[in-house]
């Protein structure tokens, strides 16, 4: 890796259009590559803005994000589209998956967007159905299932086709915004474990947002909101 | 771009059933539009087709466009009838090339039967100038022969020899037949898309004959004079219906039209074809522009109902949106995916309009000429009709616009955890 650092930011400031009651103002946050990060804080709070924005998706309207070395900010916006796809894993809470496409088809479609993934799930296999075959047995999903219908699978069989859509090709960051709290406890824990085995294995880091503080010991890192925000922002009225 | 359309594709596919009603919506809307203009040009061909190379047609003085209704295109009854001694005088003028006389009246089967003279099937033009031909036999020799044309034999199924027996009056409704004198089928015309299909000629002495023992358009009572001795009488015609003429030359046409309608003997008229067709066209054409005008308020109804049921789709659609984008979909292409989407709804609702109204078009010709009498020549899509499409179209693409700039939007604002 050329730059040891996947997340920096600098005084960054976001408030959504026509929303004076919220806004996201963090000094400095800085996140080495590898790391597998837990980052909590309750409902509300700005995690998932701030996911948008490190995804290039949303423009501060003040400070830097950098990922992988690259400043987001000063890219076009058909740029920042081009680094997510390459580069960038997302996986959500629910309904993550496209309902018109199969299970294969939903996990090859960050290879449709990006060459570079395309490129790299070819390195290690002949084709890219093997590789996405490969993934999900990690997950230890059943491969017969690739060409169901993901509207077929149950919620937790979802959860593991969308992470294998996020580490396909593999993405340096993968970015999960609550990807358990639609499990139940047992799937959660057996989930998660996947998940970091997965990106362990890829090398990738991982920041993963959760209420749920009890899944934050197997993580390398933990920062709450409250945390990132409190310099800035001493009067956030959610600080617990 | 390929994944772009499959994606397009994908998507729709799987709303198939909204899309459908609105692909079926448009349609019927398409079909309704193109089928107004389709059918306007068919009647307006179908009248012109209808008689060429006549110069002047001439009746009793009556209005101009009634006159070819009926001399022509055999719509409707005569008022009036001229005599014959002004035909005689008429075709003997020296400018005048032929004179065909024409005689209305009677029907068969609700087809009108034309009385004439030997000079009709030299001298009739329809189309481009085109003679009459015979499918089979000739024209008609004797009393009681007649020639039918090509419509009339197909739908009553007549061949050579078959003995018809005419009704006195127009309509299926039979007033009055003249049972007693039956006529025998001579000749079969060939097809000419015009009237003359539908019309079944006999000579001016037959008309005669079979009238002998008439009065005021009743049997005289006790009165009957067989078919045997009608040869004993004078079947020399008192009056005919209308006078089709040719000049021989064609500059002659406004002296001769002012020379009949100053006619001594009695009132007559005297009509240019393409000039009483003209003046017929002004007076439909305002119904002709309330339909088309109301068809073209029924596509944009069609097609304001494909931008609503886009955009209320959008809103359960924000969360593959964001989806799409996480992976990399810019926003540019969130706008290409419903542009793409409204598009090719409009793009499937029109072919399926225009292959009905072909369709249609090939069935309705027979249905209108067997039911109204009516003949109508359908040549393809006109190239108004395809102007029509072509703006049907654009128009879906601009309005497929809409729902495509309000993703875009939202694909800009929302984030990528769009609040449902
Ligand atoms: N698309 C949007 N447009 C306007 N305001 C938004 C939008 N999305 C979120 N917000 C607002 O931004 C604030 C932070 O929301 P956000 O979703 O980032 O919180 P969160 O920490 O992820 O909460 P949760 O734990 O419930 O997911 C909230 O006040 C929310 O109302
Ligand atoms: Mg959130």
């Amino acid at each position: 890796m050329p730059h040891a650092m996947t997340i920096e930011i600098d005084n960054l400031h976001y408030a959504w259009k026509r929303r004076s009651d919220f806004q996201l103002n963090i000094a400095e946050l800085k996140i080495a590559h590898g790391e597998k990060v837990f980052l909590y804080g309750p409902s509300g709070s700005g995690k998932s803005t701030l996911l948008s924005l490190l995804g290039g998706v949303l423009l501060p309207q003040q400070g830097r994000i950098r990922i992988l070395g690259k400043e987001l900010t000063s890219l076009s916006s058909v740029a920042r589209d081009r680094f997510r796809a390459d580069h960038v894993g997302f996986l959500f809470q629910q309904f993550n998956l496209l309902p018109y496409l199969s299970v294969i088809d939903n996990i090859l479609l960050p290879c449709r967007f990006s060459k570079l993934r395309c490129q790299r799930a070819l390195q290690t296999e002949t084709s890219l159905e093997k590789s996405a075959i490969r993934l999900l047995s990690q997950l230890q999903l059943d491969t017969g299932l690739i060409h169901q219908k993901v509207t077929e699978l149950s919620v937790g069989q979802q959860q593991r086709v969308a992470a294998a859509r996020a580490m396909i090709g593999q993405p340096e960051l993968i970015i999960a915004d609550e990807p358990t709290s639609a499990l139940d406890s047992d799937r959660q824990v057996a989930f998660l474990d996947l998940l970091l085995a997965q990106c362990a294995a890829s090398n990738a880091s991982l920041l993963m947002v959760s209420h749920d503080r009890r899944l934050a010991t197997r993580f390398s890192q933990t920062l709450a909101m409250h945390d990132l925000c409190a310099g800035v922002n001493p009067t956030m009225p959610f600080s617990s | 771009m390929k994944t772009l359309l499959s994606l397009a594709f994908h998507s729709a596919w799987n709303r198939k059933g909204t899309l459908m009603l609105m692909v079926v919506s448009i349609a019927l809307s398409v079909m309704l539009l193109l089928g107004v203009e389709q059918l306007r040009a068919g009647v307006r061909n179908g009248f012109s087709q209808s008689v060429s190379g006549t110069d002047l047609v001439i009746g009793a003085r009556t209005s101009p466009i009634q006159l070819m209704l009926y001399a022509v295109f055999r719509l409707g009854d005569a008022t009036h009838n001229m005599h014959w001694s002004s035909f005689e005088k008429l075709a003997g003028r020296p400018a005048v090339a032929f004179a065909i006389p024409i005689s209305l009246g009677d029907s068969h089967q609700g087809f009108p039967v034309i009385g004439t003279q030997l000079s009709y099937f030299e001298h009739f033009r329809y189309g481009d100038k085109r003679v009459l031909e015979f499918m089979q036999g000739a024209p008609f020799a004797d009393i009681f022969d007649t020639v039918i044309g090509a419509e009339v034999a197909e739908q009553l199924n007549y061949s050579l020899n078959t003995e018809i027996i005419l009704s006195h009056g127009q309509g299926v409704h039979r007033l009055a037949e003249h049972e007693d004198k039956p006529f025998r089928v001579v000749g079969i015309l060939k097809r000419t898309g015009t009237p003359v299909d539908r019309s079944i000629h006999v000579s001016l002495a037959a008309i005669e004959a079979i009238h002998l023992d008439w009065q005021a358009g009743a049997p005289m009572p006790g009165v009957s004079i067989p078919a045997q001795y009608v040869k004993k009488f004078n079947l020399q015609p008192k009056e005919i219906t209308a006078v089709l003429i040719g000049l021989k030359s064609r500059s002659g046409v406004f002296q001769m039209q002012r020379y009949v309608n100053n006619f001594q003997d009695e009132p007559l008229l005297a009509v240019l074809p393409g000039v009483a067709l003209g003046e017929l066209w002004s007076i439909v054409s305002v119904v002709e522009k309330t339909l088309l005008a109301v068809s073209a308020l029924v596509v944009t109804v069609g097609l304001s109902g494909l931008v609503a049921v886009v955009l209320a789709g959008l809103g359960e659609r924000r969360r593959e949106l964001a989806v799409l984008r996480s992976v990399g979909a810019g926003p540019l292409l969130v706008f290409m995916l419903l542009a793409i989407e409204g598009l090719l709804v409009v793009l499937l609702g029109a072919l399926l309009g225009t292959l009905a109204v072909v369709a249609a078009s090939s069935l309705a010709a027979p249905f209108l000429q067997a039911k109204f009498g009516l003949t109508v020549v359908f040549s393809g899509l006109t190239t108004q009709t395809q102007l029509l499409l072509a703006a049907v179209i654009l128009a879906g693409a601009l309005v497929s616009l809409i729902p495509g700039y309000r993703a875009y939007r939202m694909s800009l604002t929302d984030g990528l955890m769009p609040r449902l």
